[in-house]
């Protein structure tokens, strides 16, 4: 007979096996039956989700140009004190840098990144390139100021210095509209190029109107939600989920055919006599197109969480508030509406997460006035062709999401977060 | 001289529509009706009195109507005819918190945002009650529940029965002279329940308010009340105290809720005062008290509770003694139940002290039972839904 038994060892299974090992086996099966399970989806989001937002993360400080496309200058200039003109090794790693890179015509891409931050910059290096073979030899450092005076400016070294740098902050100064001032300082750019931080302060604002309008009309949509009896309830339900069930360019479109100056609302405005028919209002193609855009499309994520919260406060608190002696309006304010504060919460950081990285419908109905920093992020990827400061634009997006969250998880706590 | 009382009779009846110039009740309900979707009627023409200081509990069966009752009186529902009137004022478009009523909840309703001192305090903040009185009053009232330690707790870190006394103490901590519970003892499991019924009877004598209770439980009811009102179908079967209830039911549901019954099917013969003859659908006659019979050929159920059936040798004098033969005997320590069939199949419950003379019984022996007339009542002949 054989039992577990008590050795030194600790407890052993009755074939005398160490009762964890056993344990571990017995367990490592359901394990990895269980992990298979979630195996497609864990690769779908390593490949979908982790790995492009790593790489995005990359790309805003990754900054390969320079180091590659001059490797030997790169190197040279390391450990330039900034004090005086680089000396002769540098000059000549540069002449071997613009030899190669000519030949194997990289020289280009070093020529456009360089430019970014000094303009000029694509002249003078693609210039040299190109008259490298008018010199006749060393030395090379008045060689090449010979061939373009900027190579004997003390800023383009202090920046080729501060560029050949495999990483780099630039992106996100940029992002901020800050730059390198040419002695390396971190300042403003000229207020004519200053366009990140404003769209930024413009996507938070209008999002968290955007988001307040959400809860003032989700609130009574989701208290008649959850106090009708089931058949209206359901009903209601149908009409708050039909947009999730339509297109969102058809219900972006659709505003464009009410709001526009010849559209429905105007239209009717005008038939009222309220305007006249000289004075039709501009509702689309700028921030009232996207708000009351915006606020339609995101309004069930407002009305679900606070539904799903509403549903669980019993009918009998109001009535026992009444009971004691609270009107209605006391009833509400002190024992209904602290208890829906958890659907408020889940509600807003929703909507206002989704708000401040929306983009279609900004794109079609905001105009100028009514775009958002992912248009601006859509523009680098597409027009601009500068991924570097996409990538950082849409990082400090991420980062900005992420405190939201971590606000959110202190005030009120992620689990209280359900659509129904 | 239980028999004697005649039905209807005691002073505390149910008032008609023209009724009003007795006007010294505290609660009145008058012809109260109320309909949700217009074709049926959940309460049917309900008349209650209830005097000052009284605890009055609404008993019967899940969608017998006294709930509604209940939250017409705390202005949650509107009669749809009918008044009811509080200390003589008609109080039907009076909003609930003007009404000045405590009320108890089945699922206590604690705020549970609040803390349990907050909970109390919110009857006298709504009322502008200053703060020092605000805070000896809820201490007071937390005393009386005997939960004087537990002011900072959430509701959420106390028991059911804890709870449940809080709840209590909420519905009083504003003094009204009315207090509402509604299956108050619902949620809690039997022990609390009676420890909870005895708290919330002391509470009552104590302060001497005025308290309507709804439960289905009849032991609860029986044990709390000074008078009970039997719900079915949406009218009062009776409305008695707990004593007359039990041994002098009027209708066969009452009969049939409250305690059990043996109930047997017959027809009334003759009428000789308080006393008739009924025979049976097997044949015999059985004397009985003419309850709710009022002429001979009537259908009636007769009603005898299985302790009022002696057994054996103690049957012989009895007013009624019958053979039976035993089926079944069931020991339950104290007193002992006996499953027996007469007149031909009809099945008696009998329960039986515990003594020398029933520690024989076997199944299969023939013996008498017989029973007092005053203990045999002559009800409606209605077959019981119960």
């Amino acid at each position: 007979m054989t039992l577990p038994s008590d050795t030194p060892e600790g407890l052993t299974t009755a074939d005398g096996r160490p009762l964890k090992a056993s344990l571990e086996h017995a367990v490592r099966r359901h394990r990895l039956r269980a992990l298979m399970l979630v195996l497609p989806l864990v690769a779908f989001l390593i490949v979908a989700f982790i790995l492009p937002i790593g790489s995005m993360l990359w790309r805003s400080i990754d900054n390969p140009e320079v180091s590659q496309g001059l490797p030997l200058t790169s190197r040279a200039i390391a450990d330039w004190d900034g004090q005086e003109l680089p000396g002769e090794p540098v000059y000549a790693a540069l002449y071997k840098d613009l030899e190669t890179g000519y030949a194997d015509r990289s020289i280009g891409r070093v020529a456009s990144r360089l430019n970014y931050q000094y303009s000029g910059m694509r002249s003078t290096l693609m210039g040299s390139a190109r008259k490298l073979g008018r010199l006749e030899g060393p030395p090379w450092k008045a060689a090449m100021i010979s061939l373009d005076r900027d190579w004997g400016e003390h800023d383009l070294w202090r920046m080729i210095q501060r560029e050949a740098r495999p990483w780099t902050l630039s992106y996100y100064l940029s992002a901020i509209d800050m730059q390198y001032a040419p002695n390396g300082d971190i300042v403003e750019k000229p207020g004519y190029l200053q366009l990140h931080v404003k769209l930024f302060v413009r996507t938070l604002w209008m999002s968290m109107l955007i988001t307040a309008l959400c809860l003032v009309l989700a609130y009574p949509v989701a208290y008649l939600l959850a106090t009708l009896p089931a058949g209206k309830g359901n009903l209601l339900m149908i009409l708050v989920l039909l947009p999730f069930w339509t297109s969102l360019l058809v219900r972006t479109t659709t505003w464009i055919a009410i709001l526009q100056q010849q559209g429905v609302l105007n239209d009717i405005l005008v038939s009222l006599h309220v305007i006249g028919n000289d004075e039709r209002l501009q509702m689309i193609y700028n921030k009232t197109g996207t708000i009351v855009a915006m606020t339609h499309i995101l309004l069930p994520f407002m009305i679900l969480p606070l539904y799903s919260v509403m549903k669980t406060i019993p009918v009998g608190y109001m009535r026992a508030a009444r009971s004691l002696g609270a009107g209605p309006v006391t009833a509400f304010r002190r024992v209904y509406f602290p208890q829906t504060v958890a659907g408020i919460g889940a509600g807003s950081i929703l909507v206002f997460i989704l708000s401040i990285g929306y983009y279609i419908t900004p794109a079609l109905v905001g105009g100028e006035s009514g775009r958002f920093i992912t248009n601006l992020i859509a523009y680098h990827m597409q027009t601009s062709l500068n991924w570097g400061l996409a990538a950082a634009i849409a990082s400090i997006l991420l980062f900005v999401v992420i405190i939201c969250y971590l606000v959110y998880n202190r005030l009120i706590g992620v689990d209280k977060v359900k659509l129904g | 001289m239980q028999a004697t009382v005649e039905p209807h009779a005691s002073p505390d009846q149910e008032p008609t529509a023209s009724d009003h110039s007795r006007s010294s009740s505290f609660v009145r309900f008058i012809n109260v009706q109320k309909s949700y979707d217009g074709e049926t009627l959940v309460v049917k023409d309900f008349n209650l009195d209830i005097q000052k200081g009284e605890f009055v509990t609404l008993l019967g069966p899940s969608g017998s109507g006294k709930t509604t009752c209940l939250m017409m009186m705390a202005g949650f529902e509107t009669p749809t005819h009918g008044r009811i009137l509080l200390k003589d004022q008609p109080i039907t478009d009076l909003p609930p918190h003007k009404r000045g009523i405590g009320m108890v909840f089945q699922n206590y309703a604690l705020f549970p945002h609040m803390t349990v001192a907050e909970n109390l305090a919110f009857p006298l903040d709504v009322r502008r009650t200053g703060k020092a009185e605000t805070k000896e009053k809820v201490q007071k009232a937390l005393d009386m529940v005997r939960l004087g330690e537990f002011g900072d707790r959430r509701p959420g870190q106390l028991s059911g029965g804890q709870q449940q006394r809080v709840a209590l103490a909420r519905a009083l901590v504003f003094e009204p002279e009315l207090v509402l519970m509604d299956e108050p003892l619902g949620a809690l499991d039997k022990n609390l329940r009676e420890e909870m019924q005895f708290e919330i009877k002391r509470i009552h004598d104590r302060l001497g308010v005025t308290m309507i209770y709804v439960t289905h439980d009849q032991s609860e009811a029986l044990t709390m009340s000074d008078r009970i009102a039997v719900f079915s179908d949406g009218v009062v079967q009776q409305l008695a105290s707990p004593r007359d209830l039990y041994e002098r039911p009027e209708n066969a549901f009452v009969a049939g809720f409250i305690g059990e019954n043996n109930r047997l099917a017959g027809e009334v013969l003759s009428i000789d005062g308080d006393v008739c003859r009924v025979r049976i659908d097997s044949g015999e006659e059985i004397e009985a008290m003419a309850v709710a019979v009022t002429q001979p050929g009537e259908r009636t159920t007769l009603s005898i509770r299985p302790e009022r059936i002696a057994l054996g040798a103690g049957a012989g004098s009895l007013d009624n003694v019958f053979e039976a033969t035993v089926d079944e005997v069931i020991y339950l320590g104290d007193h002992l139940r006996a499953h027996v069939s007469a007149f031909g199949g009809q099945q008696f419950s009998i329960k039986t002290p515990n003594n020398e003379d029933v520690g024989t019984l076997r199944p299969g022996q023939t013996l008498s039972i017989g029973w007092s007339r005053q203990n045999c009542r002559a009800l409606d002949g209605q077959t019981p839904t119960h």
